[in-house]
């Protein structure tokens, strides 16, 4: 695995690397262009991936839609005006199942009667509630990414993290909010970190690759919580594997009455957002960790501890996931059940992805998905079109950022002047 | 490379290593006798059926006494370890096989202590694990097509999925399972060409190319799902391939109605398995395939077209996961569900590291999975107050410890998820 880099020529290379590495962070990163001409030529790829990618779930929702090949059957204008129907319909109960609906809002608002208007608002606020666990999951795999670690395994971590934050939250008692709820995330936080902690340590001690082992670490956790919550921590009057429900101490304050759940854990999660920005960038720690990632060998020869960073990318990546977990435990549902976490795990990576493992980016990518999720459970009510189309949409947008050529080809875009920055993993094999 | 095959002589004979495997057999032993010989009493049988069930051949049943059994097997457990630490090199270069025996002893102790005063059905035990294994012994070798010339396939899972629905939607459509499976075969197939072009030619990850192929096809098989196939029953339903038995040779007693008597799929995995080495090993594109897995710059060098031949393995590792997949519509449930594969495609990758990037090694991983996952059900039947989640788990762990070098270390091609570039 690592022995070539005893060969007298691969150290001489790596201290060359090295140093023009350190050369590299340690001047100012060249301007070119200003500021928001930067951010701009940045954001043509993803904005553009998220369009393509609405174009050609468009088309599989034409492609599946009876009535349009029934209007075809009858005539192309008919054929076009009814894959135009099916389109145009499915994307405005997209909309209005993420924002709210602007009719809907108006009358409301007229009205004055406040039930009326919480209804109204309450699809933008559930978008908030559904991208508040893909912040912290996508979080949790961009850290990973900044260090070179491809952390699979959210999945088993937000897994975890829930169980550690449900057992605090409804085995302690008698203590103040304000202290259980710091304590419940704590313990969250600290279950996903054990999760990340053993495939990085894996990593660091025996090289064990960190994908087999997060993936592995997915299905051990996954038999974890149904033995708990079959055996363990079964709520004792229900026949359902769901754990008791949690202290009233332990769930986070929700802002408004029903029926909006909008709780503290979106605000907690930009939070944590902040602080690894911090983390990242503003500490040694984070520095030694983007180091690591952008060339081992030159943070080695930099006197940098790589088994210390590896373990401590992967800890803290599962202790983020923890915490995605955690908030769905203590924010919404206020129990655990098996399965309560749906594909947050695989949807991380496209989110890291797409943010450009930034977490400014990674914030607002998770605000895509997770309005996008939100409206979609409305659009399949309306247009009777799957929620599944989601995932498709995900995977489109996933696959044109990660082959940025493709985008580029398709819409006739100059190569950049700078170098592209790829994500790529380590491989498990020798070399 | 030169140093690997260096480091794998030197680890073999490792004395360290010798030691700590001789302890292992004892401490192996040392269980058997306190966990399961302890809590027999004298005078109980174990009785192992063997004839599964539903077949009208009758071999006497194998009755046990379970206290000697036990204590036989502790003993030769122990012997076992005392030889390999008496001797300098111990079992030298035959010590995993004696760790593999080791283990099974351990293995048929628990079953022996499991079932003592009652009876287990062993051969309807082995038949189902073997069944089991199919998916994962196809997709198994879906990843060391793809991993031998070098291109990770984290996607099994999707492109089985995504088989395994396509399959049932055209075989009930044309009425035909042969037409099913052969489209199932093709879906593998596309999905393996589009992991190609993203980490071939666009030199995506590997990883990540594999992951978008597993949200997409978890996206669009529900998508479809949901919207067709559940509300036109008729769409849903292509029938399975019947069991067949092989004239004369499923007349075998105890082997033969566990081997050859079973559907298409098992005969086609144990083919497939068959020629998969031998086209490997043995033949010049299986060298030329896994020259491009080890040393791409250098085959290129010697002519050989890596992008072609990573081309081609990964289409032929996908239309082996599409055969796979179709194996849960059409050789064993009869209908789609949504994400029925539930993680198998990522057992096979278990299986395939397990097995050392081996058809044969991958097969005896996927028995060992299909074993574990058969006897989780038979516990509680059994009345063994082992969480049956746990023994679950046990494959999964098995594997990390695989990985992390403790049985010696897995081999993985040494360009594995390197993307080529021609220069």
């Amino acid at each position: 695995m690592t022995d070539d880099n005893t060969s007298p020529q691969s150290e001489d290379n790596g201290r060359k690397a090295g140093q023009i590495l350190l050369e590299e962070l340690a001047s100012k990163p060249r301007q070119r262009g200003s500021f928001w001409r930067r951010t701009a030529q940045g954001l043509v790829v993803p904005l553009l991936a998220i369009f393509s990618g609405l174009v050609l779930g468009g088309v599989i929702i034409i492609l599946t839609t009876e009535a349009v090949y029934a209007g075809f059957a009858q005539s192309p204008l008919a054929g076009l005006s009814e894959a135009w129907k099916a389109v145009s319909q499915a994307y405005s109960a997209l909309f209005a199942g993420s924002f709210g609906d602007p009719a809907r809002i108006l009358s409301a608002l007229q009205s004055g009667d406040a039930l009326a208007i919480r209804r109204a608002f309450n699809p933008f606020f559930e978008s908030l509630v559904a991208s508040t666990p893909y912040i912290f999951a996508g979080l949790a795999v961009a850290l990973g990414f900044r260090t070179g670690l491809f952390n699979i395994g959210a999945e088993g971590q937000i897994f975890v993290g829930a169980i550690f934050a449900a057992y605090v939250g409804y085995a302690i008692t008698g203590v103040p909010a304000v202290i259980h709820i710091p304590l419940a995330l704590l313990a969250g936080a600290l279950g996903g970190g054990l999760w990340g902690f053993i495939p990085g340590w894996l990593k660091a001690k025996v090289g064990g690759h960190e994908v087999i082992n997060t993936i592995m670490m997915n299905y051990i956790a996954f038999r974890l919580s149904d033995w708990l919550l079959s055996g363990p921590m079964k709520r004792p009057d229900s026949f359902n594997p769901v754990s008791p429900t949690i202290q009233e101490t332990a769930m986070l304050p929700r802002f408004f009455d029903n029926p909006i759940r909008f709780h503290l854990g979106f605000f907690i999660a930009l939070g944590v957002a902040w602080l690894v920005y911090w983390f990242l960038f503003k500490t040694r720690w984070g520095f030694d960790l983007r180091t690591v990632g952008a060339n081992p060998n030159a943070a080695k020869y930099a006197g940098m501890n790589i088994t210390m960073s590896t373990v401590l990318a992967m800890s803290l990546s599962g202790a983020l996931a923890g915490l995605a977990g955690t908030n769905e435990v203590l924010g919404l549902n206020h129990n655990l059940a098996m399965a309560f976490s749906s594909g947050y795990g695989f949807d991380s990576i496209a989110l890291a992805l797409l943010g450009k493992s930034h977490p400014l980016g990674v914030v607002l990518a998770s605000l895509l998905f997770g309005t996008l999720r939100n409206g979609a459970g409305r659009m399949q009510v309306v247009t009777n079109i799957p929620i599944d189309i989601i995932s498709v949409l995900q995977a489109m947008i996933l696959a044109f950022i990660a082959a940025p050529a493709i985008i580029r080809t398709v819409y006739r875009l100059r190569q950049p002047e700078e170098h592209e920055e790829g994500v790529f993993v380590r491989s498990w094999g020798g070399g | 490379m030169a140093t690997t095959t260096l480091r794998r002589e030197i680890e073999v004979v490792s004395p360290t290593r010798q030691r700590v495997m001789g302890v292992i057999f004892l401490i192996i032993g040392a269980a058997i006798w306190l966990l399961f010989s302890r809590s027999v009493q004298t005078g109980q049988v174990t009785t192992f059926v063997l004839t599964p069930g539903g077949i009208d051949m009758s071999v006497p049943d194998w009755k046990l006494p379970s206290l000697a059994t036990l204590n036989v097997l502790a003993a030769a457990c122990a012997f076992l370890g005392a030889f390999q630490l008496a001797r300098a090199r111990g079992f030298g270069k035959r010590t995993n096989l004696v760790l593999g025996i080791v283990s099974g002893f351990f293995i048929f102790g628990f079953l022996t202590w499991a079932a003592a005063g009652q009876s287990l059905n062993l051969a309807g035990l082995l038949n189902s694990s073997l069944l089991k294994a199919v998916p994962l012994t196809l997709g198994a070798m879906s990843g060391i097509l793809c991993e031998r010339a070098g291109v990770v396939n984290i996607a099994i899972e999707g492109m089985m999925l995504a088989g395994a629905m396509v399959g049932a939607l055209i075989g009930s459509l044309t009425g035909s399972l042969l037409a099913g499976l052969l489209t199932a075969v093709l879906t593998g197939a596309l999905m393996g060409l589009v992991h190609a072009v993203l980490s071939i030619k666009y030199k995506t990850d590997q990883i990540i190319s594999g992951t978008v192929i597993n949200i997409f096809s978890i996206g669009i098989t529900s998508y479809i799902s949901a919207k067709f196939l559940q509300v036109y029953q008729d769409l849903n339903n292509p029938g399975i391939y019947a069991n067949w038995d092989i004239p004369l040779i499923s007349r075998i007693p105890i082997l033969g109605p566990i081997l050859f008597s079973n559907n298409l799929f098992v005969y086609a995995m144990l083919i497939f398995m068959i020629a998969l080495h031998i086209a490997l090993f043995y033949t010049r594109w299986g060298l030329r395939l896994r020259s491009v897995g080890e040393h791409p710059k250098a085959a290129d060098t010697l002519g050989i077209n890596v992008y072609r031949t990573r081309y081609m393995a990964v289409i032929l590792g996908g239309m082996m996961a599409g055969f796979g997949g179709a194996y849960f519509t059409l050789g064993s449930v009869g209908r789609f569900d949504e994400v029925m594969t539930a993680g198998r495609g990522f057992i096979s990758l278990a299986a395939m590291i397990f097995g050392n990037w081996t058809p044969f090694g991958s097969f005896g991983a996927g028995l060992l999975f299909g074993f574990a996952d058969s006897l989780a059900s038979k516990l509680a039947i059994l009345g063994v107050k082992i969480p049956s989640q746990f023994l679950l788990m046990a494959p999964y762990v098995a594997t990390m410890i695989v990985l992390a070098g403790v049985v010696g270390r897995s081999q993985a091609p040494a360009a594995d998820g390197q993307p080529y570039e021609k220069e």
